[in-house]
């Protein structure tokens, strides 16, 4: 620890315990602090190995080495992205070949017909023509895949959050590390999840009501 | 952040390995250029000019790739390509002798009508005669037989003052600064940057415009010099790839360039080399589809007929669609030697790009058509060009091996990486997130 954060943190260090009153409402989870980079590291990796599902670390800035720390698996976003990409070129393919050289019925909610059109002496499926638009509309749906998938998939948006209710808490965007166990891990057990983080030594320990 | 990794330096010179590369190069080059010689004064003189302008071509935007890339490393003041940056110098370098490399060149521009319509445009059509000015600078009257393309000359000596005055500058600074570690060499260098590559950007343009697609005397594309480019990121950075795996094998820099660096080459390789290329050479094929004229298709025709045909079909699947779907996954790019015979495999491409840009000429009867039929009945033609030919593989092989011996010459004076270069730290703790 450094001298020029005992400053600041000699004011949370006293009142440690004072928030591990027992909870009126649903317990979250625990939330732990802790002062550099290096610590977070080496805290979730701990935590990681004593097998815990359901926890996160908050940083004020991305920390190289942290989702290795923390055993985050390889996200599924990839696989979305590509099928969502291969429906905008089959969309574009199918759309622009039935419409400019079929000339049967299709029966989609009503009764559509394609328009076989000759267009500057080219031939009817002309696919350097369709090249364009199949590009543009992967691209868009690829990227939206991504963009939906992305929020989706963190639980975003997302307007409410049990730690913005700890006054610490505000210190996550500036110069501090959290680590939170969600109460709704098979593992958590409020007296031995509290003393792994406590062996972590930490800045301090808070309980989180939901 | 200080110091965030305990890095143990490792062997950062080229050692012995520095002249025997040198030497190798130097026998390579000696062997293929002098069996071209000999094979050319044997009857094929025609053949040898054209297979050698492929080769000289190919290594020349190599070499070019790796001048783009040291300018962009400071004109976006960099951090992560410090580690390989004093590769694609070393690259660089070897364009203070380009120009010797160019004589045979200009040797068949001036006597063995290498580019045959622009010795004496009085001869030819309107189009050509129209077009003389970019070469002769005033277009010859017919009285003016023996004209020289004066014009075309005197850019051949800027291009290659230009690109030899850019490569001496970038790299002997940062070498200079390797024993100075003088921050202000760095400032120095990014505050030339802009100017550097523009320059560098209205030299590769016209140099492509001069010495490719003046083959086509009536055909013209304003992307050219942009597709041009994009075949020589394609080439420079697969060299990286390759260059920085041969390091690794040979067990240099081997803590210093990481995965993330060959993530971070790959993903250059990807986006210029496939995806760019790709992009660019569509967006070039579909307005020649599109407009369908004459004077502009006859060049797209003569790359679909008697053959060609498959070269096209080979570079969209090889150059584009294979490369795309294997290297688009960051695992592959980071699994070393899935992208080193990536690259390999793209370094092929290249020099098959290069080759299917430069060998097939427009058939005669494809300039004369005068509508859409005559064109399709044109197209029977037989004469379209060359077949494989052994002056192309000695001609590549030559100029590959002199390109060896001179990036060789040039990193055995130096270390490997610049080691003081103010941003090293930031290269060698780099990761992607």
């Amino acid at each position: 620890m450094s001298d020029s954060s005992s400053i600041l943190g000699s004011t949370a260090a006293p009142d440690r315990e004072a928030h591990l009153t027992p909870a009126a409402n649903k317990l979250y989870g625990l939330m732990a602090e802790f002062e550099s980079p290096a610590q977070i590291v080496a805290a979730a990796e701990k935590v990681r190995d004593a097998g815990y599902r359901w926890w996160d670390c908050h940083t004020p800035f991305p920390v190289h080495g942290l989702d290795q720390a923390m055993g985050i698996r390889a996200t599924i976003l990839p696989v979305l992205v590509f099928f969502g990409g291969l429906t905008g070129t089959i969309a574009a393919l199918v759309l622009q070949i039935f419409t400019n050289a079929m000339s049967f019925d299709l029966w989609a909610i009503v009764w559509v017909r394609g328009y076989d059109y000759f267009i500057s002496g080219k031939p009817m499926n002309s696919l350097p023509a369709f090249i364009p638009v199949t590009f543009e509309l992967t691209v868009l749906l690829a990227s939206l895949t991504v963009f939906f998938g992305l929020l989706l998939l963190n639980g975003l948006p997302r307007l409410y959050h049990p730690v913005f209710k700890s006054q610490r808490f505000a210190r996550a965007s500036d110069d501090r590390f959290f680590l939170v166990i969600e109460a709704k891990d098979p593992q958590f057990s409020r007296t031995k999840t509290e003393a792994m983080l406590q062996a972590l030594k930490p800045l301090s320990i808070e309980a989180l009501d939901s | 952040m200080s110091a965030p990794h305990a890095l143990t330096p490792s062997d950062r010179r080229l050692g012995e390995l520095g002249p025997m590369l040198v030497r190798l190069g130097l026998i390579v080059g000696a062997i293929g250029l002098g069996l071209s010689f000999i094979i050319a004064v044997m009857g094929h003189g025609d053949r040898f000019f054209k297979s050698y302008l492929v080769a000289f071509m190919v290594v020349l935007s190599i070499a070019l790739g790796g001048l783009f890339f040291t300018i962009l490393h400071h004109l976006v003041k960099a951090g992560w390509s410090v580690v390989v940056r004093r590769i694609a110098e070393g690259v660089a370098s070897t364009l203070k002798y380009a120009w010797i490399f160019f004589i045979p060149i200009l040797v068949g521009m001036l006597w063995f009508g290498l580019y045959d319509h622009w010795s004496d445009p009085t001869q030819h059509d309107e189009i050509v005669s129209g077009k003389a000015g970019y070469f002769f600078f005033t277009a010859p009257s017919i009285e003016d037989e023996g004209a020289m393309a004066w014009f075309w000359l005197l850019r051949v000596v800027i291009f290659f003052a230009v690109w030899a005055m850019l490569a001496k500058y970038f790299v002997n600074a940062s070498i200079a600064q390797d024993t100075s570690g003088d921050v202000n060499i760095s400032r120095a260098l990014q505050k030339y940057a802009p100017v550097a590559m523009i320059l560098y950007a209205m030299t590769q343009t016209f140099a492509s415009f001069d010495w490719l697609m003046s083959l086509e005397p009536h055909w013209f594309s304003t992307m050219f010099p942009v597709y041009f480019f994009a075949a020589s990121c394609t080439g420079f950075f697969s060299l990286l790839v390759l260059a920085m795996f041969f390091l690794h094998k040979k067990n240099k820099l081997t803590s210093e360039l990481t995965t993330e660096h060959f993530q971070d080459v790959g993903k250059l390789l990807f986006a210029f080399g496939i995806v760019f290329w790709a992009y660019i050479a569509y967006s070039q094929y579909m307005l020649l589809w599109y407009a369908n004229i004459p004077e502009t298709s006859g060049w797209v025709i003569t790359r679909q007929i008697h053959g060609w045909g498959w070269v096209s079909l080979l570079l969209l699947i090889g150059h584009f669609a294979g490369p795309f779907v294997i290297l688009i996954s960051r695992h592959m790019k980071r699994a070393k030697t899935i992208l080193a015979c990536a690259a390999g495999w793209m370094l092929l491409m290249h020099f098959i790009d290069i080759y299917w840009l430069t060998m097939p000429t427009i058939p005669y009867e494809i300039k004369e058509a005068r509508n859409y039929s005559a064109l399709i009945a044109a197209t029977t033609n037989e004469d379209v060009g060359y077949g494989w030919h052994l002056l192309d593989l000695t001609c590549i092989v030559g100029l590959a091996g002199l390109l060896i011996a001179g990036t060789a010459k040039q990193l055995s004076q130096c270390a490997l990486i610049p080691e003081k270069d103010p941003r090293l730290n930031e290269s060698l703790a780099f990761q992607n997130v």
